[in-house]
């Protein structure tokens, strides 16, 4: 089965699961209906998995027929019946040879899958790097996700972008998996499997996404109060759309000088302690880099939208986005967080 | 039927003494190390917290219920995880199954009583204040800093979520000390019971001729001594992290997070099946009773039982495919995992045996044996498709890991338990459970747990992580969350169901008498409830079903037996 056709089938399969599950109450971001289904691969390795995954699913499925409606017939068909004696049944003791029977084959069963699995294990985890791949480190913290690109001296958050891989121009991207506290696990569904990020334990996992589009995921490890909203974005760019964006954030920040106010909030108040915009004198690394926060469609790890509304509810109280998230509300005035706000939405 | 004229047993003739005050009874169940009243009290005691632990359950429903929910705060909803999973684990599936192993193993085996009994009930008060600890850091946890509270980390709590500078106040060290407790006196049960069976047993009773459910315990309670220890082991390394200044999972010190994750589930996986095979051994007794026939296959299932106990020590790292072992590793784990579906396979076949040819009857133990091997042929199953490492990327803390194994803990071992409960009540108390509310317990309980379960394991496939206090609405996980909630309400009410009919019969049930099921082994042999002796005369057997071979003098099983 060929990618395309191992997607489609997997549409098909989880149509009516899908359809069933469309149908949700009010939205808590304005964002396109996308379910991170695993049977709808968009990646190499997802697609690996999934062929895998069909493949045992098969025989798991066989074997639940097969054992399952022995069952079923033996309880029907040997149930006590009304005009019954009330003689007890012959009694059998067990059979040696039957005992074989049922032991040998689900030994081979066992064998069969076994290597199957065995095979996609090696190819997935073991695949080499190809010298061109993309590198990007991938930071785990509390509540957000930290990403470098070390080639290419990019630092952004929560919003992974990486370009689309064609059979002409393979494109994988290799992620290195690291975290700043506590263990967290990196799971987009539709573009791999998950990998854990272990503090002092990095590791490494990597994505061929075949199909430009955004891809949702977000952290499968428990990782404290908010770990429901750790939420991650992967965009995969055409060729084009990935050279101008990595243009674009190799810039240092926008320097507007309408927005002077808020710029002085920003580097006068605690903020700088935590978060870094190039070109100025805010280089915290505890909280995402915002350069080029603009340039995100959400903000808090995407649990709200990136709007001039939703930052400023975010800033005057980032507990009512996240309870519990690790960034405080600075008691900043009114008037400054509108400045400051102002200052945030310039930088492109 | 059953005849009348068993020669085991009867009771001597003591003249019913006269009723005591009320204190001195309640003191006598404190005091007391008859293995039967203990066996209830720990039974009793499981249900209490399953009450707890399930109404904790049922407010993460409420919260999960619709996207975007604010029932519960992230604080709250992450306490209610974490102790749901540590109370049904370990204040409510060891102990009622440490309890039924109390009652009912000296019984078949022909003995008067456990081998230490006073053992046995430090064993039990051990347990019992490893639970109120576990639950006293709702009051007690703030410490210093007014934070903590309940435990809130998952039930397996991996670090460095656990140490000081994430954990703040004393919840941490509750739970760590409670589960030291409880697992001292979990301990202590299991040296108990393994010091019984190999010591205790009535004349003529050979290890193969033991029931299953004996042999089982036995097997368990070996297991229990090597996977506590362990979780012991780590639960004191953490509290040397956190107040003697050690380094084991202080990462910032250079500590090992991994280090908690290998020990957390070589203890971890051992206790799936500590938990799960004494029901297997429950089901190896009420199946071949309500099918009239023999087991299929005694000593497979002996071979299987242990077999299983030896594979299940060497699988744990099946719960670490995604931490970045080698290649190498996941594959090994790979093979060590699939092989325990052969000896379970085993298990399953020979049951299907025991029913092949039988005349089955449909009482309410029965209803949940048949359930539980569906159930449990599908949990095998789903477990097959988790040890599949590269499928297992996808699937590792996803809500199809949750719905797996809640297919064994619910599907198999809670099914497993009512069945006992049904099966057991009228030999512990001398009436007999309610049939007609036993089959609205079983029908409500069987719609309720396939919504919820079945459910779930589709959210898992449309990319749903675990441990998350709510989602978006534009994943597509509302709808099938919604019929996950009503799935566990209709659970709820059927476990209310149970409790009013055992409140019930046991002041209006019928009179059970020695053997109402016409069953084999000893504990029917005695009256209902048992003298605090258990048997008159010591038993002497002479097959693995005396009672039918008393009942079948012309056909008896030791012409058969081997």
């Amino acid at each position: 089965m060929n990618r395309e056709q191992g997607a489609h089938a997997a549409r098909l399969t989880f149509l009516l699961i899908l359809a069933a599950a469309l149908a949700g109450p009010s939205a808590w971001a304005d964002l396109p209906q996308q379910t991170p289904s695993i049977f709808a691969p968009a990646s190499t390795p997802a697609y690996s998995i999934f062929g895998l995954s069909i493949f045992a699913l098969a025989i798991t499925g066989g074997i639940f027929v097969v054992v399952g409606g022995l069952m079923a017939y033996a309880v029907i068909r040997y149930r006590e019946r009304a005009n019954d004696d009330t003689s007890e049944p012959p009694q059998i003791y067990g059979s040696t040879q039957v005992e074989l029977a049922w032991t040998v084959i689900p030994i081979l069963i066992v064998v069969v899958l076994f290597l199957t699995t065995a095979r996609i294990i090696f190819a997935i985890q073991d695949a080499p790097q190809p010298k061109d791949a993309l590198d990007v480190t991938v930071i785990g913290h509390q509540f957000w996700w930290e990403f470098r690109y070390p080639k290419l001296g990019i630092v952004t958050a929560n919003e992974l972008h990486v370009p689309v891989s064609t059979p002409g121009d393979p494109q994988p991207t290799f992620l290195h998996l690291l975290s700043a506290d506590v263990d967290h696990s990196f799971w987009v569904p539709q573009l791999a499997g998950k990998t854990d990020l272990i503090p002092n334990h990095p590791n490494e996992t990597w994505i061929e996404p075949t199909h430009t589009g955004l891809y949702y995921g977000q952290c499968a490890q428990f990782c404290g109060v908010e770990h429901a909203k750790m939420l991650l974005r992967v965009y995969v760019d055409s060729p084009a759309e990935f050279a101008a964006w990595v243009k674009d954030q190799q810039q240092a920040a926008v320097n507007d000088p309408q927005v002077t106010a808020g710029r002085e909030v920003f580097e006068t108040h605690a903020c700088a302690n935590c978060h870094a915009i190039k070109g100025t004198g805010a280089v915290g690394t505890f909280g995402p880099d915002l350069t080029h926060l603009a340039s995100r469609a959400t903000i808090a790890a995407g649990a709200a939208n990136n709007t001039p509304q939703d930052l400023y509810a975010w800033i005057r109280d980032p507990d009512a986005f996240k309870p519990g998230c690790l960034m405080p509300a600075m008691q900043l005035s009114d008037s400054d967080i509108h400045e400051l706000v102002a200052y945030l939405e310039t930088l492109h | 039927m059953a005849d009348q004229s068993i020669p085991i047993g009867g009771s001597l003739d003591i003249t019913p003494q006269e009723r005591e005050p009320l204190l001195d009874r309640l003191h006598e169940w404190v005091v007391t190390v008859d293995h039967k009243r203990l066996g209830i009290l720990y039974v009793l005691y499981a249900l209490c917290f399953m009450l707890i632990a399930g109404a904790e359950a049922l407010s993460m429903r409420i919260q999960l219920a619709v996207p975007n929910n604010h029932f519960l705060p992230p604080e709250i909803y992450d306490q209610f995880f974490t102790m749901h999973g540590t109370t049904m684990v370990f204040l409510v599936g060891m102990p009622i199954l440490f309890g039924i192993a109390n009652y009912v193993v000296p019984l078949q085996i022909g003995a008067r009583d456990m081998a230490f009994p006073r053992l046995n009930a430090f064993s039990f008060w051990l347990t019992a204040f490893g639970g109120v600890l576990l639950y006293w850091s709702y009051i007690g946890g703030f410490g210093l800093y007014g934070m903590g509270n309940a435990p809130d980390v998952g039930w397996f709590a991996y670090a460095p979520l656990t140490t000081r500078p994430f954990s703040i106040g004393s919840s941490m060290d509750y739970w760590a000390l409670a589960l030291i407790v409880s697992g001292f006196g979990t301990l202590g049960t299991a040296i108990n019971i393994i010091a019984t069976t190999l010591s205790m047993r009535c004349r003529g009773m050979t290890l193969l001729r033991m029931p299953l459910f004996v042999w089982l315990m036995l097997v368990v309670s070996a297991l229990t001594l090597i996977t506590i220890t362990p979780l012991t082991a780590a639960q004191v390394m953490l509290l040397l992290d956190r107040y003697l200044g050690a380094h084991f999972f202080d990462v910032q010190a250079g500590g090992s997070a991994l280090l908690w994750i290998h020990f957390f589930w070589i203890f971890g996986h051992p206790e799936v099946y500590v938990l799960v095979l004494p029901v297997f051994g429950i089901a190896s007794e009420i199946i071949p009773v309500f099918s009239r026939k023999a087991i299929f296959g005694y000593p497979a299932m002996v071979a299987a039982s242990v077999g299983i106990a030896f594979v299940s020590l060497g699988v744990w790292a099946h719960h670490m495919f995604t931490v970045g072992m080698s290649s190498v590793s996941n594959t090994f784990f790979v093979l060590s995992t699939m092989l325990v579906g052969i000896p379970t396979g085993i298990k399953i076949f020979n049951w299907l045996a025991t029913i092949w040819g039988g005349k089955v009857r449909f009482q309410t133990p029965m209803l949940f044996c048949i359930a539980f091997l569906f159930q449990f042929l599908i949990a095998g199953l789903t477990g097959i498709m988790l040890s599949v490492a590269p499928w297992d990327w996808q699937l590792h803390n996803s809500y199809f890991v949750i719905a797996h194994f809640h297919y064994v803990l619910v599907g198999a071992i809670v099914f497993n338990i009512f069945a006992a409960i049904y099966y057991w009540f009228p030999k512990v108390t001398g009436k007999m459970l309610s049939e007609t509310l036993g089959k609205w317990h079983f029908w409500l309980f069987l719609i309720g747990f396939h919504l919820t379960f079945d459910t779930m394991h589709f959210v898992g496939i449309l990319g749903m992580p675990r441990s998350i206090y709510t989602y978006e609405a534009n994943r597509g996980w509302g709808t099938l969350n919604f019929i996950i909630s009503v799935g566990a309400f209709i659970q709820g009410i059927a476990v209310l169901i149970f409790v009013w009919n055992v409140i019930r019969s046991l002041r209006k049930g019928k009179e059970a008498g020695n053997d109402p099921w016409d069953a084999w082994t000893l504990e029917w042999a005695t009256p209902s409830p048992p003298p605090a002796y258990n048997f008159a005369s010591d038993p002497v057997v002479h097959s693995r079903r005396p009672l039918w071979d008393i009942k079948h003098p012309d056909d008896p099983d030791w012409k058969y037996e081997s």
